[in-house]
């Protein structure tokens, strides 16, 4: 049988055969949960029964979300984090760290060809190196965390193919808004999405980190971006779906004139040209998160900001995604470039992207920011208004203190 | 057999909306509760009461995985969610902790409606308006999972997954 990458990554799995529908259960490569979701699953984990973990090597747990601790009531769920990293030998990643996506990546947890489950929904990031990552709550995690083992269906999959290099400026970030806004928030629920074509080919690990990170906001289980002209620094077999394989839809794009893109309020699924949005007055732009906080990101802000000034009345926030991130944007001069134009830089993390510290907008502020997601209340304000955008766009308007299209500024 | 008044809400109501991203961070589940929907519907606390059904539209409970969503909800004593169709995250979180969800792809249920919600068939009936409706049948897996009360009870029973 024809097999997508999802079929045939469960399939190595299971020993046998799969195909999109079924439901099995799944041996699984690693697991990770946050300050957010652990607190939950470690409880959950003790409901079930306590003990040891099936694999403490194969487990990860990361404080990010809300990191350092802003009050004493998160300060002690890290705490609990703490205990039971300890008490179970699990790889505990303190604040600090990054985001744990980012972490993973960085770690080593996500390899070509794993299933790995985490308790973010952002996990499919790991599709980036063609690992069947999948995003799952605290039970779920603990259960894993437990068995070693996770049951689901195998997904159908979606392709879609983008045949053209984007034009210089345009990001993989445009690309991927681009994407969200034609499949929409629910294109792909219960799915699997393969990025495949000449667009995707070039892209750094980063920018396939960023592509995959939002299959998120399409519903999808997971997704992976073609493995073809990936570059990793240690040695890998990349693996491919097979010729023929079975796609509940096949979408092919041109995005040779992809103009940068802009999510407008309050979903990420609406997304616009940014032609229609300059002009818009902004408040805050952030920089940063799972989707855009990683080396190539600041550095394309920096180059924006290089020897200029942010607008009066703007502030401007950015938060490393990792702290590798952090230090080779400090030794390659990127940070200092982004301090000296106004930037507030902040410890590597989630930051303000989940409205609960790090900087909450105020009402009626507009934010313009490098993250995933403006739903309603996102940053900590159900009264502030968020615009989603390339790390360019975000540095651009925050020096005109409006929307700005890059290209043109 | 359950019965209720039905809460309507629409399509794509994101976990942000269902419980806010800075009131996830406890363990606390009565302040969960305590803030659940408030940035869809301020008055949702006010006008639910213990046993009352949520009622939406598609993709509910899409966003960030926080189980905090339907944990809040469940707290606050919503018995059932009912929607055209779930975000997959949350469907699963809901029957990991025990609250029953269906989905009904065809339903026209209205604000006020009174429902009786059979979920050993999946039938909802609609008092208010004499209609009927079938949900989508779960895989047994997931019937016995919320026939434990959840997955962290499921597995201090079986051990395992029993997939038929």
């Amino acid at each position: 049988m024809k097999q997508t990458l999802a079929e045939k990554i469960l399939s190595q799995h299971v020993g046998r055969e799969v195909k999109a529908g079924e439901l099995l259960v799944t041996d699984v490569d690693g697991v990770m949960a946050t300050d957010t979701t652990a607190p939950y699953a470690i409880q959950a984990f003790e409901e079930m029964g306590g003990g040891l973990v099936w694999d403490a090597s194969k487990c990860a747990l990361v404080i990010d979300h809300a990191a350092p601790a802003p009050n004493e009531r998160i300060a002690n769920l890290h705490e609990m984090m703490r205990s039971f990293a300890k008490k179970q030998g699990i790889e505990l990643f303190e604040i600090g760290e990054g985001i744990c996506h980012q972490v993973m990546m960085e770690k080593g947890y996500l390899k070509p060809g794993y299933v790995f489950t985490g308790a973010d929904s952002h996990t499919p990031t790991g599709g980036a190196v063609g690992a069947f990552a999948t995003g799952v709550g605290s039970t779920d995690l603990a259960a894993v965390m437990k068995t070693g083992q996770i049951w689901m269906k195998v997904p159908e999959t979606i392709r879609i193919i983008c045949n053209d290099r984007l034009q210089s400026g345009v990001s993989a970030k445009d690309l991927i808004l681009f994407l969200v806004g034609k499949l929409t928030i629910s294109g792909a629920t219960y799915q699997s999405i393969e990025f495949q074509g000449e667009a995707f080919e070039e892209m750094t690990l980063a920018s396939r980190m960023t592509i995959a990170n939002m299959v998120a906001e399409m519903g999808g289980k997971t997704g992976f971006v073609n493995m073809k002209g990936l570059k990793l620094d240690y040695a890998f077999d990349p693996i491919f779906s097979d010729e023929g394989a079975t796609y509940s839809e096949t979408f092919d794009f041109n995005v040779a004139d992809l103009q940068p893109q802009i999510s407008i309020p309050e979903s990420p699924d609406k997304v616009k040209n940014i032609e229609g949005h300059e002009g818009q007055k902004i408040d805050y732009a952030f920089i940063g998160t799972c989707c855009n906080g990683r080396l190539e990101d600041l550095r394309a802000a920096a180059e924006v900001l290089k020897g200029k000034r942010i607008a009066d009345g703007v502030r401007f926030i950015v938060a490393p995604a990792s702290r590798s991130v952090m230090l080779d944007a400090m030794n390659d001069g990127t940070m200092q470039t982004l301090i000296k134009a106004g930037v507030t830089t902040i410890n590597p993390g989630c930051g303000p992207c989940v409205g609960t510290h790090q900087g909450v907008p105020g009402n009626d502020e507009v934010v313009i920011s490098a993250a995933n997601r403006n739903f309603r209340g996102r940053m900590g304000n159900p009264n502030s208004n968020i615009y989603l955008a390339a790390p360019a766009t975000v540095a651009t308007s925050a020096l005109h203190g409006k929307i700005t299209n890059p290209l043109n500024n | 057999m359950m019965k209720g008044i039905a809460h309507v809400y629409g399509d794509n109501i994101d976990t942000d909306r269902i419980i806010p991203g800075k009131y996830t961070k406890t363990l606390d589940t009565a302040s969960l509760a305590a803030h659940v929907l408030e940035d869809l519907d301020p008055l949702f606390r006010d006008k639910l009461n213990g046993g009352d059904l949520l009622v939406a539209g598609d993709n509910f409970g899409c966003g960030s995985s926080r189980e905090q969503a339907p944990l809040a909800l469940k707290v606050a004593g919503v018995s059932v969610v009912i929607a055209r169709y779930f975000a997959r995250i949350f469907f699963r979180n809901a029957i990991n902790i025990g609250l029953p969800v269906l989905e009904i792809p065809d339903h026209d249920i209205q604000p006020k409606d009174q429902l009786s919600v059979d979920l050993s068939t999946g039938k909802v009936e609609n008092i208010t308006t004499g209609k009927t409706y079938q949900a989508a049948a779960l895989p047994p897996v997931m019937i016995n999972i919320l026939n434990e009360g959840g997955l962290a009870p499921y597995l201090k029973k079986y051990g395992t997954y029993i997939l038929d």
